[in-house]
């Protein structure tokens, strides 16, 4: 799905995308303290972002948790899926509800997924049942480290 | 940090994201017959503790124009790796950077760097900056380019008390 839409945004739907990457604080009228640094006002500010939110140009609000921090786990997995097969791999995959998202990819390894779950123990669980339906092996990459995050998209 | 069943309760309402009204906390509150000031004060340890990394947007990277979205990967000496892995996180256009165990003979690359661009040119320039950085130390590199998202959600927590 390389879609080619540029969503049509101003200035001020701008500046609510590049601060809103930051935290937002925590207090009572969270939004009134944004508003005011962005120099528009609060109710215009849940407008837009509601806006922003329903046209899909931010697919969500709120908080980012880390589900290792929480005892979960995260995984990386790829698998080398044949081109005639990729749809009826990509519906087997897709259904296990720990895939949190999956990209098709140029390389023979051409399905990568995240898999998530409450434990460690959960993700050879899931990856092992995806190579017994399939038939395919499932390639794990665990993170063995991860490196500061501090990206931001410039809207 | 130990999670309790209130935490959970907390975590369950607002993975979806949080309620775009004047006072959000107020809002989930009610919704769990909580006072605002626990719901912040239970936010503010779980920030505190890194289970929540940040309360922000998640920016849709197709509509912003970036459709362009490089899996640069890079194998590189043992030696060296953790070093240049933080130098590499900190390239201001790296998403995501991390390392990881290879999978021989099939797969040698051990260090991972997502990059995004509007065009192939951006994102190849972006990689190629990487290359420079890294050196004699990778001895081979590849980038995957994403052809179409398959599946995306959020996180999904099962409710257990």
């Amino acid at each position: 799905m390389r879609r080619e839409v540029r969503a049509e945004l101003d200035a001020f739907d701008r500046a609510i995308l590049n601060r809103l990457q930051d935290d937002l604080p925590l207090v009572s009228r969270p939004f009134a303290v944004v508003a005011e640094e962005l120099g528009i006002g609060e109710r215009d500010l849940l407008e837009r972002l509601e806006r922003l939110r329903a046209e899909g140009i931010i697919t969500r609000f709120g908080p980012f948790f880390d589900a290792e921090a929480m005892g979960g786990a995260f995984c990386l997995c790829a698998m080398a899926v044949p081109p005639e097969r990729f749809d009826e791999v990509m519906i087997q995959v897709n259904a296990q509800p720990e895939v949190a998202h999956n990209y098709e990819r140029d390389h023979r390894l051409n399905m990568w997924f995240v898999l998530a779950t409450e434990t460690r123990e959960e993700i050879d669980t899931v990856a092992d049942r995806i190579e017994a339906q399939t038939g395919l092996r499932v390639f794990r990459f665990p993170k063995e480290r991860e490196f500061f995050i501090g990206f931001r998209v410039a809207a | 940090m130990k999670l309790d069943a209130t935490d959970r309760a907390l975590i369950a309402e607002t993975q979806a994201g949080l309620p775009l009204v004047p006072e959000p906390f107020a809002e989930i509150g009610a919704r769990l017959g909580l006072p605002e000031g626990e719901v912040i004060d239970r936010l503010a340890a779980m920030r505190a503790a890194g289970i929540i990394r940040r309360i922000a947007a998640a920016p849709n990277h197709y509509a912003l124009g970036l459709t362009f979205n490089g899996m640069t990967v890079w194998d590189v000496d043992d030696g060296r790796a953790e070093a240049l892995g933080a130098q590499v996180g900190a390239l201001d256009f790296v998403s995501h950077c991390y390392l990881r165990p290879p999978a021989l003979p099939d797969w040698p690359y051990n260090l991972f760097a997502m990059v995004h661009g509007t065009s192939r040119e951006e994102v190849e320039e972006k990689r190629a900056k990487i290359r420079a950085m890294l050196g004699e130390a990778c001895r081979a590199d590849d980038m995957l380019l994403s052809r179409r998202i398959l599946k995306k959600t959020g996180l999904r927590l099962k409710r257990k008390e």
